[in-house]
C-alpha cells in the first residue's frame, strides 16, 4: 500500500508547516513540501494550508496570500473535489479564496488568545472528519488574533441546514464567533476550515494536553487510500 | 549641509563638535582625537559616540563582569563564552543550544508596544548570528504596582508588543516572569530572552576575514529609526525631556524577521557566510567595527550604497539608524550569487556594500569621498574603562537592622493564604500567557505555569543526529531580596533558576544574565551593582555552571531613585531523555508528597511582608548554594529513574503557595501534616534550597535511600488525592476556590 500524499503549503510568514507535516507523516502519510510561489501542486492527493502570519497579516489576514502562484492551481482542483483543510490562517485564505463563505475578525476580547479548548465535531461527512463520531467533544488548541467567524443571515442559515458547521466550540467561546462556530466546510464538503490546530494534538509529549488531532490525520488517509 | 569629510576635518582642525550632544564626556572626545591624530568628521563621531556609549561598551561595568571569567568554573559544555553575541553550550550527540537574555527596558516605558517587540526581534537576531535556528523565547517582565495607573498602559502594551512580534514570528513562548512593585513605575524592565539549536560543527562569529571577501548588508531598508537610540534611550535617564525623545523608538516588522531567520538558516545549510553579524544598537557601526575588528583587521565600505526607506539621510544617520531586521554578512566572491539567490528566494533585499581588506583600517567613503578613516578596534574594543567609586548606601545598616521579626503574625493562616495567592505577584499569569503562542513549531514539553520551560530537541536538522535529549530554561531574580543584600540576591536568583530547571529533571549547564540596575554614576547603585556580580561569580562557581553572556542595564531610575537592583538570571539545563521529564504540580491521586530541603524562619523581603505589611527589611533568606547542588542531584537522578510524578520549587510564598499551585496544576487536592512547631513559618518562611516532589507510594522507599546518600532532607507530609488542599489542623480550602482566587486577580485588574 503506497502511502498517501499530502501537500503541505509554506507562504512567507507560514508558522505551523513543520508541525502539519509531522502530524502527516506520524499518521502514516507522506507530507510534501509546496511552495506558494510554485504553481505545482505536485500531484498531491490531499492539501493542509496550516496557520501563522502569511505576508504578515498585512492588508487582511489570507489577503495577499490567496494571489500566490500555488493559489491559481489549488483553487479550481479544489472546486473540482480536491480535499483541502485550511486551519486557522489557513481557513483564512480559503475564506479570502472564497472557497469557503464567510470571513474571520478580530476576536471578540480584541486580544490574541492561546488556550485548549473544547470543541464540539457536528458533522463527520468530510474527509477530514469522518474519524470522529457526531457530536463527540474534543480539545484542541486555539491561538489566533482574528477567529471571530462572521457571515451574512442567510449564508449561516445556509451552512446550519446543509450541515455545513463542522466544530462548535464548547465550554466558552474564545473569539465572539457566531452560533460558536469553531470550522465550517463547502457543500460538497472536500473543503474544511477551522481556526483549531489539530496539529498541536497529536503527540502525548508535546503540545496540547489532548492526542484528539490525530483523528484529522488518520480521517484524509484512511479517505485517501480507499479512494 | 556640507559633507564633513576626512580632508575637510584635516583642514577645519577647531570647528565645534556636539560629542556632548551625543553623550560624550570632553574626555572621550579628547581620545578619540588622539587615536585619531585629528578631529573626528561627523561620521566617525557618530561612530565613536554609539560605540562608546554605556550601552555597547560596557564601560561601567567590565572591570566587574570580568569576574564572570575568571571565577568561571570549569565546564567542558561551554563551547563560545562571553563576547560574542551569545554563549553556546554543548549539549550532547553533537548539537549545541545558545541563549541569551537582553534587555529593552526605556523603551519599553516611552512606548510600550513596539519597545518590547523590538526587544524579542533583537534577542532573536543575536541567536540567528550564531547560527542557530531560534527555537523558543521568554520574558521576565518588571512593572509597577498592579493596580497603578500607568501600569495599566505600560503591562498591556508590552505584552502584546511581545505577543505580536512572538507570534508572528513563530517562536513559543515558554516562560519567563511577571512581577510588580512600586520601585519599576517609572521605569518598567522587560528582559527578553531567546535559546537556538545548531550543530556543534556549525558555530558561526562575527568576524570578517579574508581580504577580498565581500559585505553584504542584507534585510530590511534602513530608515530613520532610533537614531541615537542605543546611546541616548539606553544610557540617559528619564527626565522631563523624554516627550522630545518619542520618535527615537524602533519599530519592528516581525513577517521580516520570519523570512530573515528562514532565509539565514538557508545560508548556513548552502554553507555560504564566512562570518555574520546582527544590527542591533548602533547598527551599521557597530556591525562594521566589530566584524572589521575581528578579522583581518580592515574593511572598505561605500555608505553610499546602504540602501534607504528615506534617502534624506545622511550618513551620520545611517550610521546611527537602529532600523530592525538587518544582518550583515561576510561572503566570498565566489559564494556571492549563490547568497543573492537565497535572499531572493526569500525577498529578503541583499546589497553588496564594501569589501574585508587588510589594512587595518575602516574606511567609508560617501560617493567617492573619505568620510570615515579609523582603526576600527579602537571603537569596537578599546573604548573608555571606568572604575566608579562606590561605597554602601547610606541607609543599607538601619535597612538590614529593621527585620520582619517585629511585624506581626497572622491569626488565621487560612486567609493569610488565599491573600497572598491572590497577590499579584502570585497570581495567576495567565492573563499575560494566554497571549503568546507556547505550541508553534511542535517542540513545546512544559511550557508556563510550569516551572521551567522544557523543549524537545529531536527535529533533527539537516545532517544531525537524533537524539532523545530536551533542554529546559527557566529565568528568576528578586528585587527586594537584592535590595536588602545584592551579594545575596544575585545569588538566590541565580538558585531559583537553577532549582527551577532541576525540578524538571534536567541538569543545569549554564547561565545568562541580565543586571539591571541605577545609574552607574551613583555610587551606591555601584556598590549593588559590584556586590551582586560578585555574589553571582561566586555562585556561579560553586554551582558549577559559567555566564556564557548576558546584558548591562544601567540607568534604571527615575530622577535620583533608582529601582531595586534587579538582576535577572536565567539558565539553561539538559536532560538526555525528554520523555522522562517531571510535571509541575500533582498529577494523580495516591502519590506521596515530600518536601526536600529545611526550612528555617526567613521572612526578610517575603512576600508576606511585602502583602500583608508592606514591608521591605531585614536579610533575604541565606543562599544555601552547596544545598542548592545536592537538591539538583537528587532531583535528576531521581528523575532520570522515573521516580517522580511530580515536582514544583518552593520559592515566593513558600511551601503555602507551592501547595496550592500544586493543587491547582491538574486539580488535584492533597492532605499533609506540618513537620515544624510553628505552621506559620513552615507554610510562608521562603527559604532556598526546597522544593515539594510527589513519587508512587511503592518509589517511595527507594527515593528516600537517594535523599539519603546526598544528604538532603526529605520529610513525607502527605498524599495527594481529593478536592480540596487540607493542612491538617491548620486549613482546608477547595482547590476550586484556590484556583478561582489565584485566576480573578489579573483579569480584574487589566480587564
Amino acid at each position: 500500500m503506497s502511502s498517501a500524499r499530502v501537500g503541505v503549503v509554506t507562504f512567507p510568514g507560514t508558522l505551523d508547516d513543520q508541525d502539519a507535516a509531522r502530524a502527516v507523516r506520524h499518521a502514516g502519510g507522506e507530507a510534501v513540501p509546496l511552495w506558494h510561489a510554485d504553481p505545482d501542486l505536485k500531484g498531491v492527493d490531499a492539501v493542509f494550508l496550516p496557520g501563522g502570519f502569511s505576508y504578515g497579516d498585512y492588508l487582511r489576514c489570507g489577503a495577499i496570500s490567496r494571489f500566490a502562484p500555488l493559489m491559481e492551481e489549488l483553487i479550481p482542483a479544489a472546486k473540482a473535489g480536491l480535499p483541502v483543510l485550511g486551519t486557522c490562517n489557513g481557513f483564512q485564505i480559503l475564506c479570502e479564496a472564497h472557497l469557503l463563505p464567510g470571513a474571520l475578525m478580530r476576536n471578540a476580547g480584541l486580544h490574541y488568545i492561546c488556550r485548549d479548548q473544547g470543541i464540539r465535531v457536528e458533522n463527520t461527512a468530510t474527509p477530514w472528519t469522518s474519524d470522529f463520531t457526531e457530536g463527540q467533544e474534543i480539545v484542541l488548541p486555539v491561538k489566533h488574533g482574528e477567529g471571530r467567524y462572521v457571515a451574512d443571515e442567510a449564508t449561516l442559515s445556509a451552512l446550519e441546514a446543509g450541515g455545513q458547521v463542522v466544530f462548535r466550540y464548547v465550554g466558552g467561546n474564545p473569539n465572539g464567533s457566531l452560533n460558536d462556530i469553531a470550522g465550517i466546510r463547502n457543500e460538497a464538503g472536500n473543503i474544511v476550515g477551522l481556526m483549531p490546530h489539530p496539529e498541536h494534538a497529536v503527540e502525548d509529549l508535546t503540545g496540547a494536553p489532548s492526542t484528539d488531532g490525530r483523528g484529522f490525520f488518520s480521517s484524509i488517509l484512511k479517505n485517501l487510500v480507499n479512494a | 549641509m556640507s559633507l564633513d569629510t576626512v580632508k575637510r576635518a584635516e583642514n577645519t582642525p577647531d570647528e565645534r563638535q556636539p560629542y556632548a550632544e551625543l553623550g560624550m564626556k570632553i574626555d572621550e572626545y579628547e581620545r578619540v582625537r588622539q587615536i585619531l591624530g585629528r578631529r573626528p568628521t561627523g561620521s566617525e563621531l557618530a561612530i565613536y559616540s554609539v560605540m562608546w556609549s554605556e550601552h555597547c561598551s560596557y564601560k561601567s561595568s567590565k572591570v566587574h563582569l570580568r569576574q564572570f571569567g575568571t571565577k568561571a568554573p570549569k565546564s567542558e559544555a561551554l563551547l563560545v563564552g562571553m563576547g560574542e553575541n551569545a554563549g553556546v553550550v554543548d549539549i550532547g550527540d553533537g548539537w549545541a543550544a545558545t541563549f541569551k537574555i537582553e534587555s529593552h527596558n526605556h523603551p519599553s516605558y516611552v512606548e510600550p508596544h513596539q519597545g518590547a517587540a523590538t526587544g524579542v526581534g533583537g534577542i532573536v537576531r543575536d541567536i540567528m548570528s550564531m547560527g542557530a535556528r531560534p527555537i523558543a523565547v521568554m520574558d521576565a517582565l518588571r512593572f509597577g504596582a498592579a493596580d497603578a495607573h500607568d501600569t495599566r498602559r505600560v503591562l498591556p502594551g508590552v505584552v502584546e508588543g511581545i505577543s505580536h512580534y512572538g507570534n508572528c514570528l513563530g517562536l513559543p513562548n515558554i516562560g519567563g516572569e511577571v512581577v510588580f512593585d512600586p520601585c519599576y513605575i517609572g521605569n518598567p524592565l522587560v528582559n527578553a530572552l531567546c535559546v537556538g539549536l545548531l550543530r556543534k560543527d556549525q558555530i558561526k562569529l562575527a568576524v570578517a576575514p579574508g581580504p577580498g571577501n565581500k559585505v553584504v548588508l542584507f534585510g530590511a531598508l534602513t530608515g530613520p529609526d532610533g537614531i541615537g537610540g542605543a546611546s541616548v534611550l539606553a544610557s540617559a535617564t528619564f527626565e522631563d525631556e523624554s516627550q522630545a525623545k518619542r520618535p527615537s523608538v524602533q519599530v519592528g516588522d516581525p513577517f521580516m524577521e520570519k523570512l530573515l531567520i528562514e532565509c539565514c538558516l538557508e545560508l548556513y545549510q548552502a554553507d555560504v557566510v564566512v562570518g555574520i553579524q546582527d544590527l542591533g544598537a548602533a547598527g551599521v557601526s557597530c556591525a562594521t567595527t566589530e566584524l572589521a575588528a575581528k578579522g583581518t583587521g580592515g574593511m572598505d565600505v561605500k555608505l553610499d550604497l546602504v540602501p534607504l526607506r528615506d534617502p534624506s539621510l545622511r550618513p551620520e544617520e545611517i550610521l546611527m539608524s537602529e532600523s530592525q531586521e538587518r544582518m550583515m554578512a561576510v561572503v566570498t566572491p565566489d559564494d556571492i550569487d549563490a547568497f543573492m539567490a537565497i535572499c531572493a528566494k526569500w525577498d529578503i533585499p541583499a546589497t553588496v556594500i564594501g569589501e574585508v581588506t587588510d589594512g587595518g583600517r575602516l574606511v567609508m567613503t560617501w560617493h567617492g569621498e573619505v568620510i570615515v578613516d579609523i582603526p576600527p578596534g579602537t571603537a569596537a574594543d578599546e573604548g573608555p574603562v571606568y572604575e566608579r567609586p562606590f561605597h554602601e548606601p547610606a541607609g543599607q545598616t538601619a535597612l538590614n537592622d529593621d527585620g520582619p521579626g517585629r511585624l506581626a503574625r497572622p491569626a488565621d493562616l487560612r486567609a493569610t493564604l488565599l491573600e497572598l495567592l491572590g497577590s499579584p505577584n502570585l497570581a495567576s499569569k495567565e492573563w499575560v500567557t494566554s497571549q503568546y503562542d507556547r505550541y508553534v513549531r511542535g517542540n513545546t514539553v512544559l511550557a508556563q505555569p510550569a516551572d521551567a520551560g522544557v523543549l524537545r530537541i529531536s527535529e533533527a536538522m539537516p545532517g544531525a543526529e537524533e537524539t532523545t535529549r530536551g533542554i529546559a530554561l527557566a529565568t528568576d531574580g528578586n528585587g527586594r531580596y537584592t535590595r536588602l543584600d545584592p551579594y545575596a540576591g544575585a545569588q538566590l536568583a541565580l538558585s531559583e533558576a537553577y532549582r527551577n530547571v532541576a525540578v524538571t529533571g534536567a541538569t543545569p549547564l549554564a547561565v545568562t544574565n541580565c543586571l539591571n540596575f541605577g545609574s552607574p554614576e551613583d555610587p551606591e547603585v555601584m556598590w549593588q551593582f559590584s556586590e551582586a556580580v560578585r555574589g553571582l561569580a561566586d555562585a556561579c562557581k560553586t554551582l558549577g555552571v559559567p555566564v556564557t553572556g548576558g546584558n548591562v542595564s544601567f540607568y534604571n531610575q527615575t530622577g535620583s531613585v533608582p529601582i531595586h537592583p534587579t538582576p535577572v538570571v536565567g539558565v539553561l539545563g539538559v536532560i538526555d531523555d525528554v520523555a522522562l521529564r517531571v510535571r509541575t504540580g500533582f498529577t494523580g491521586e495516591g502519590d506521596r508528597i515530600v518536601l526536600l530541603g529545611e526550612t528555617e524562619e526567613e521572612f526578610g523581603g517575603s512576600e508576606w511582608a511585602h502583602v500583608a505589611h508592606g514591608h521591605l527589611g531585614g536579610l533575604p533568606p541565606v543562599a544555601r548554594l552547596e544545598s542548592e547542588r545536592d537538591l539538583a542531584l537528587v532531583l535528576t537522578e531521581a528523575a532520570s529513574r522515573g521516580l517522580l510524578t511530580g515536582s514544583h520549587d518552593l520559592s515566593d510564598g513558600g511551601l503555602a503557595i507551592a501547595l496550592a499551585e500544586a493543587c491547582i496544576a491538574q486539580g488535584v487536592g492533597c492532605e499533609v501534616s506540618l513537620t515544624g512547631d510553628d505552621a506559620f513559618v513552615d507554610l510562608f518562611s521562603e527559604s532556598s534550597a526546597r522544593a515539594l516532589v510527589t513519587v508512587a507510594p511503592e518509589s517511595f522507599d527507594a527515593f528516600a535511600q537517594l535523599c539519603a546518600a546526598r544528604d538532603v532532607p526529605c520529610y513525607g507530609l502527605g498524599t495527594t488525592g481529593g478536592d480540596s488542599l487540607k493542612v491538617e489542623g491548620v486549613l482546608e480550602i477547595p482547590v476550586t476556590e484556590l484556583r478561582k482566587t489565584h485566576t480573578s486577580t489579573l483579569p480584574g485588574i487589566f480587564g
